[in-house]
Parts: C-alpha cells; structure tokens; sequence
C-alpha cells in the first residue's frame, strides 16, 4: 500500500510535468496548427537557462524560475515569427521539417554552450515531508502545487481576459477572427510566447530533481503529442487531464510492470488508438 | 542517330555515372572512400524515403525504425549461418511485412497525424532494440557480422567484398538497382496515382484510386528498401547497436531529401553527398557543425523548399529561355511552357 501511495504521488508530480508541457503544446499546434516538434527543446532550453542563472549570476530559485519563463517566452515568439510564420499556407509537410531543423538546431546549440553531461540545480527545498505515511521533498510537493497554481492561472487568462478569448476566437475560426479585427500574428506571437514560458517553468521546477541534459526532451515532446491526440486537439481541459493520467500511468506501469518499457506502452497505445480513431480519441473529424 | 539522341539527352547523369564508377580508382585516400561510402548507404536510405514523403506525400519518420529492423534481421541471420545474399532480401522483407502491418494502423491517419504515430513506431523499435537484451544484445548491439559471402565467378575466381573498393562498388550496385526501381515505379501508371495522392487525396479517391492501397503499397515498398539498405549498412559496419534505428537518423535523412529535392530522383543523392562531404568538412567545427545543420534546414525549407535540384532546373530553364528567346518566339514560348509544367508538378 505504502509502495502504491509513494507511486501515485510520484506519478501525479510526473503528471505535472506533463500536463504543463502537453498544455503549452495543445495551443500552439490545436490552435495554431503548427507541429512544434521543437517543444520539447524549448523546454529543454528553459532547465539550462535556470541553472545558468542559478549557477553563474547567484539568482536565487524563484527568481530564476520567473526569469527563465519571461527569456523563453521571447524564444518563442522569435521561433514563431521566424521558423514557422514564413511557412504558413504551404504543404503541411513544410512547417515539418522547419520544427525538426529547429530541434536540431537548439539541441546542438546548446551541447556546443553547455556540455553534453548532465548537470543538476542545487536543491532549494532539500528537507522531507512525511504526508500520509508516503515521504517526500518539500521539492516535488512544490513541484504539484505549482502546476496546479500555473494551469488555473492560464485558464483564467484565456476565459476572463480579452487577449485570452482573442486565442480562443482564432482557435474557433482564423478568418472569422481576422474579420473581426483580431491581429493574427499578434495572438501566434503570444500563445508561442505563453506556450514555450510554460514549458520553460515545467522545465526549472523538475531541475532539481531529475539531472538536465541536452536530449531531455526528446521524449518529453513525444510524450506530449501522445497526450494532446488522445485528449483532443486545442481542447485544454483534455492536455491537462491525459497529462495527469499519462504521468500515473508511466509511474505505476514502471512500478508495477516494467521500468524498461514503460514508454513502449504510452507510445504503443497511441498508434493503435490512431488506427481505430484516426483523428484522436476527442478529435474532431477533419480533412 | 539514335544513340546521339541518347548522349545528347542524357549526357550529364553518364559523366556522373562515369564519375563514380571510377571514383576509387582516381581517388586513392581511404578516408574519402570511406566518407563515400557512408554517404552513398545515406543516399539509399533517402531515396527510399523520398518516395513515401516526396513522390506519395506521406511523412513517414519510422524510416529509422525500419532500417534498424532491416540490419538488425541481417545481423541475426547471417551470424546464424545464413548467406548474405539470401539475408539480404530477407532483411528486406522482414522490414516490408512489418511495414505492412504498421501501415495498415498508421496510413489510416493523415498529416501530422501519420507522422507522429509513425514516429512513435520509429521510438518503440528504438526502445525494443534497446531492452530486449536476449535478442538484440542491448545497447552493446550485435558484433561481429560477417562480410558478404563471395560470388564465384567462372575462370577468375571470386568477388570477395573485404576489399573497400570492392564494397564501395557494392555500394553502388544497390544505389544503381534502387534507383532504377524508384525510377520504373514512379513513372509507372502506378506512380502517378502516388503522385495524384499527394497532390490531392480526396481528387484522387474521387478519380477512382483506392488511395489506402496506394499508400500502403508506396509504404511497403519503401520499407522493403530502406530494410535492405539497413541490411547492407549493417554488413559494411561488421555490427549494429540500438543507434541504427534511432529517429535522428530519419531526421538525416530528410534533411537530405528537402536539401536536395523533393520528389526528384537526383535530389536525395546530391542531398546525402553534398551534406556527408559538408559535414566532414566541417569536423574541425565539432558541435558547432550539427547546429549549422539544423540551421540550414530551417532556411532550405523556408527560402528553397524545392532544393538544389530544384534551383538548378530552374536556373537551366532560365538560360534556355534566354537563349530561345533570342533565337526565336517559338523556341522560347516551348521553354515557357515547359517551365510552367513544371511549376504545377
């Protein structure tokens, strides 16, 4: 029982992770259509830049964290206006293609920067917590508690704030926006800008914990794809829901089953629910 | 006449074939040999990969995961004994039926959708080949595969592939074979319907194709030579590890085709040549060069995005409209012609 407590928490703080980057994902590609195959990179980029501002300027963690969000959040609006906006309109293939050049790009940029071995973020919360029987850092309760604050916050920016029903209106449709007077380009920039901050945060706030590399995201982008197909494109509560789900799922299979194949069977389910439903399990029917 | 109709269309690609059928005797470093060789195997790959994405539309980025099938079915046979020519076409075959059954799940997806869930077969096999330490020996891979069995040949002997001269002609033998089966099929009835898929999927099946059985043929076929050339990969190396089937080698190879040009047959050769020779060129730049990379795809695809083989027909259509022009209207209003056709393509 203790074994199973321990798993689901873990699995919940894993989840997180994953609803936070599967979130920021399900804006930029069911919103805007673009397959942001770089995501995973971007966050990637948010880790090292928290530890660059840990270890090299003295931030201290919050300030760092915070820090790391706003530079991404510029990232990604340079990523949006150069990589992908030029290729809007053009065989779907196209805008492809330029993610993986990205991919590519920020991996090894940042391999040449910073090394390729791992490196890990001083613990800012090292003390345990004994709750109901399961112990833990102060850490990956920060981590839970962040998240859930960063998601309501998110969601209440885009239902109750002008500039958020503007991301919701080009969701909807992007001509009728236009029509409306809505700056498209203006609401890309920032649902990239809102999307790579919110990779970047899930990135500082798993540093301590795990070890960052260059390829920490390679999987992670996978993983989140997984979750926003099987949730439904652009639907939010769906990324955050197969976040949770998918985190728990990975942590009681690699518990209970196999640590070895645990991504064999979030992947594995995804081409056969894919086969069945071609367009996901909430997609709606398109061409 | 009718052979200098023939050398006079055709002239450029036998000063080619010429060119590398006498590369390793005129070139007598080891090193570029070496190089040419890798890029070569390279250039296979993307070949095969340029007709599921440039000739049928379908971003297939489990071409890894297919070729690691492929070498990894070649190591485990011919260490059991078998011949390599035998193994070969059966490394091919293993990576086809596979294929096959991938396709049936995947190719019912369009889009980004294929290409994620494609991606995610490319991750399991990666993940397989990996763990499943009894088979594929983990991440250590599988060592010690023996070169191709000699042919004997009457009166001389036999063709025995020890020799780097010999295996680069081996190489090049496959790309010759590879090509001309691409070459046959995309300019069969069948090949068209690839093409009308790609070009408009729901025009296509209203014409009367099945456009599924196109697609999953096109995926069969390209699975059952990127199999091979995983195979003779595997050969040429002595061993495989988990890496072969890794999907940064699909993003390689697609950086190869969209460089060189998509749905064209020289495009994925001059692709993986003109890169691999780069890239050596740039080893002194160390990390530095893999991100020049990534930045180079990014600008090819924005500002080439029909590639170098692309800029140079377009460029070679410019000079002969230039020069018809001047001989005469109808000479140039021909070329004007042509060129548009191939815009439309």
């Amino acid at each position: 029982m203790e074994l199973f407590l321990q798993q689901v928490f873990n699995g919940i703080m894993l989840g997180s992770t994953y609803a936070m980057v599967a979130l920021g994902l399900t804006l930029v590609f069911g919103i805007l259509h673009v397959p942001n195959f770089a995501h995973g990179n971007l966050y990637m980029l948010g880790a090292y830049v928290t530890f660059f501002l840990i270890s090299l300027y003295q931030f201290g963690f919050w300030a760092a964290v915070i820090s790391s969000m706003v530079i991404l959040g510029v990232v990604g609006m340079l990523v949006e206006r150069f990589v992908y906006r030029p290729l809007i309109g053009q065989p779907h293939i196209n805008m492809f293609i330029s993610a993986i050049g990205l991919l590519i790009l920020l991996e090894n940029s940042v391999a040449v920067v910073w090394g390729t071995s791992a490196k890990r973020i001083p613990h800012p919360y090292p003390d345990t917590v004994h709750l109901l029987g399961i112990t833990t850092t102060q850490q990956r309760l920060i981590v839970i508690v962040a998240a859930v604050i960063m998601i309501i916050l998110l969601q209440l920016f885009i239902k109750k704030t002008i500039h958020g029903t503007t991301i919701e209106a080009v969701a909807q449709d992007r001509e009728g926006a236009q029509l409306v007077g809505i700056n498209v380009n203006w609401v890309s920039s920032m649902t990239f800008a809102i999307s790579s901050a919110f990779a970047a945060a899930a990135a500082s706030l798993m540093a301590p914990i795990f070890m960052i590399t260059p390829t920490m995201g390679a999987l992670l982008v996978m993983k989140a794809f997984v979750i926003i197909i099987l949730g439904g494109l652009g639907s939010m509560q769906g990324a955050i829901l197969g976040g949770y789900i998918l985190g728990l799922v990975e942590s009681l299979g690699g518990g209970f089953i196999s640590a070895a194949y645990k991504d064999v069977f979030a992947f594995g389910a995804l081409v056969l629910i894919l086969a069945i439903k071609p367009t996901g399990l909430f997609g709606k029917e398109s061409n | 006449m009718k052979y200098n109709k023939f050398l006079k269309q055709n002239w450029l690609y036998l000063l080619l074939l010429i060119a590398a059928l006498s590369f390793p005797l005129v070139i007598s470093s080891r090193y570029y040999i070496q190089i040419m060789i890798t890029a070569l195997t390279w250039a296979m790959a993307a070949l095969s990969l340029n007709l599921i994405l440039g000739y049928t539309g379908q971003a297939s980025l489990a071409h890894a995961g297919f070729f690691g099938l492929g070498a990894y079915s070649l190591a485990l046979t011919t260490k059991a004994g078998l011949s390599f020519w035998l193994a070969l076409p059966l490394a091919g075959a293993f990576a086809a039926f596979i294929g096959l059954f991938i396709g049936l799940l995947t190719l019912r997806t369009r889009g980004h959708y294929f290409a994620i869930s494609t991606l995610c077969f490319g991750v399991i096999v990666f993940i397989v080949a990996g763990s499943w330490i009894e088979i594929t020996k983990g991440a250590t891979g599988i060592l010690g595969i023996p070169k191709p069995t000699p042919i004997p040949i009457p009166f001389i002997g036999e063709l025995s592939f020890t020799s780097q001269t010999n295996q680069y002609y081996l190489v090049i033998f496959f790309l010759l074979l590879f090509l001309f089966i691409i070459y046959r099929l995309v300019n069969s009835l069948q090949g068209l319907s690839f093409m009308a898929v790609r070009n408009n999927e729901v025009l296509a099946e209203a014409v009367g194709i099945n456009t599924f059985t196109t697609k999953l043929l096109s995926f069969v076929v390209t699975n059952f030579l990127v199999g091979m050339t995983g195979g003779i990969y595997a050969v040429l190396m002595g061993g495989v590890s988990p890496t072969v089937a890794g999907s940064n080698l699909t993003f390689f190879w697609l950086a190869y085709v969209i460089i060189g040009g998509v749905a064209t047959m020289a495009g994925p050769i001059v692709g993986a040549v003109l890169v691999t020779f780069l890239m050596e060129y740039m080893y002194s730049l160390g990390e530095y060069r893999l991100a020049i990379f990534g930045l180079i795809l990014i600008m090819a695809i924005i500002f080439f995005p029909r590639g170098l083989v692309g800029v140079f027909t377009r460029l070679y259509q410019k000079i002969k409209d230039y020069f018809g022009g001047i001989r005469g209207g109808g000479a140039g209003q021909n070329a004007a012609k042509s060129r548009k056709a191939n815009e439309t393509l």
